[in-house]
């Protein structure tokens, strides 16, 4: 517990230095912040465009189809915002500035996923904080069910993690697989924006059984808003949540260090 | 401080047969590898390229693994306490920078005070400390994308030594500077030896870097350790040979010959 806290004490400070060295260039900083704020705000604006030609979309509301969206918007941008870099491995080991991380006394791993920390990402989860207020501002969720929201967001933020982690830990062996793990990372990003009820239920079941995304938001948000399984799975999964991310997370943190173990570094 | 003992390293390297066939073939990039580095020596790390330099500076600073034997440097196994060792060395790569590129030098300095968590007031003195003796001052607003590679080289020793590390290990550190740069380079690595007793293993192609700083010199080649001594010694190896380039040279291609 003390390791884990002195490790977010590293980040936090070398996020600072990132944010200030990048503060020197306020408008640039500024500019960017709104960029990828009013990006996302097109994304969000093709959901209301749908709703303008249907009254439900997989047999959801407007105001829960952003719910959905709101969730698991904020889920993905908060980790993308703080460990997205993990994926970069490749990169950096090509680049030999692995090495020169793995000669800190710091874990390479929080070294890069805070290596040029990007502030100006915050302009997305802001965005989907805001279409989650709007969505929860007309659903009138009970606060006997409402519990279940930062406990999603925050499984959402550790499966999401643990993706990235995975793509990353997969370049030890395979330098050009940030591919692969991107499908899965923004792939599942954009998936679990619409109500999984649009897809086939094959997929559905791929997405809960095999690559957790249906926990981000799919099987906790029936849960808050009261729904039966469209694709009749069992009850208790919608609490299933948790044990998906700590067993994904472990997976990751496993397949992490197996990787280091077998780190080559380059030549010269 | 830095302990070798029968240290090796191989790799296995695929090759590509055909359309699927793969054939796997042993590398030893070091083999049987022993010395022994007293604290306060200056020793210089000699070898061609290719000779298992790098990989050994590697196996030293924990970013690779040994395959065979015991290392210790600063009483510490490398590879398997790598981040606890970080806080006893310091380490330059000539190479590459360890420093941001897109960062001035000096918040690069902060963010090497914060990874080794050391306190603002020490950082402070340190740093005024090194870029007087380094002459780092008029570029410490720079980005270092822009520096000269004298200035980065500078920058790179200074970001070594900020948390006072009592081992420096240095990967070529002369590469490709001038004459000027060169000597200052030197004069400095003397001074922190001799004045603050640190302990330097350096590798280099440059003789020039040998004669006048190392008081000891390891030769290696093929992955093994082919000398160790002083640098009279090294030369009287090869007694008809006057110039250390000449009696280096003899012995790269002595050593290349099958024994």
């Amino acid at each position: 517990m003390g390791e884990a806290l002195g490790l977010a004490r590293s980040y936090v400070l070398l996020a600072a230095t990132w944010v200030r060295a990048a503060a020197q260039y306020p408008l640039s900083m500024a500019m960017l912040t709104i960029g990828s704020f009013v990006v996302t705000c097109l994304d969000a604006a093709a959901i209301v465009v749908i709703f303008v030609h249907t009254e439900t979309l997989g047999g959801f509301s407007l105001p829960e189809v952003m719910f959905l969206y709101g969730t698991a918007g904020v889920s993905f941008a908060l980790a993308d915002m703080l460990f997205g870099n993990v994926d970069k491995l490749g990169q950096h080991v090509r680049a030999g500035t692995f090495d020169t991380m793995l000669i800190r006394p710091v874990s390479p791993f929080v070294q890069m996923a805070v290596d040029r920390f990007a502030f100006q990402r915050v302009g997305r989860v802001l965005q989907a904080a805001i279409v989650l207020a709007v969505a929860l501002a007309r659903l009138h969720v009970p606060w006997q069910r409402a519990w279940m929201i930062p406990v999603m967001v925050l499984c959402g933020i550790v499966l999401f993690t643990a993706m990235w982690t995975l793509g990353g830990a997969l370049q030890f062996l395979l330098t050009e697989a940030p591919e692969i793990a991107n499908a899965f990372t923004y792939g599942g990003g954009q998936l679990t924006q619409y109500p999984l009820s649009v897809y086939g239920g094959e997929l559905v079941r791929a997405v809960t059984f095999i690559v957790p995304l249906a926990f981000v938001n799919w099987q906790p948000a029936l849960y808050v808003l009261d729904r039966p399984d469209p694709f009749g799975l069992p009850y208790w999964l919608r609490f299933a949540g948790p044990v998906a991310a700590v067993t994904l997370a472990c997976a990751a943190g496993w397949a992490w260090r197996a990787g280091l173990r077998r780190y080559r570094s380059t030549g010269s | 401080m830095i302990e070798v003992d029968g240290a090796g390293r191989s790799f296995t390297v695929t090759r590509r047969k055909g359309l699927l066939r793969r054939e796997r073939e042993v590398v030893h990039a070091v083999s049987d590898l022993s010395f022994q580095i007293a604290a306060g020596e200056f020793v210089g790390y000699l070898g061609p390229n290719g000779a298992g330099k790098s990989t050994t500076i590697k196996m030293l600073t924990g970013i690779l693994a040994p395959s065979a034997g015991r290392i210790r440097v600063a009483g510490l196994d490398p590879s398997r306490r790598r981040t606890a060792l970080a806080r006893h060395i310091g380490v330059v790569f000539g190479q590459r920078t360890t420093l941001w590129w897109d960062l001035p030098l000096k918040d690069s300095f902060t963010l090497i005070r914060h990874l080794y968590k050391v306190d603002q007031v020490r950082h402070r003195e340190r740093l005024a400390e090194l870029s007087d003796v380094l002459e780092l001052g008029p570029f410490l607003d720079k980005p270092v994308r822009q520096l000269s590679l004298g200035q980065r080289m500078r920058g790179d020793i200074a970001a070594a030594l900020l948390h006072d590390p009592p081992v420096l290990i240095l990967d070529e550190p002369t590469i490709g500077l001038d004459v000027v740069s060169k000597a200052a380079v030197r004069e400095f690595l003397r001074g922190v030896n001799a004045e603050r007793g640190t302990t330097v293993l350096l590798t280099t192609h440059d003789l020039g870097d040998i004669e006048r700083l190392c008081r000891r010199v390891m030769l290696i080649d093929h992955g093994r350790l082919t000398f160790d001594g002083t640098l009279d010694a090294l030369r009287a190896t090869v007694p008809e040979e006057t110039s250390i380039e000449d009696v280096v040279t003899r012995l790269y291609t002595r050593t290349a010959e099958p024994r």
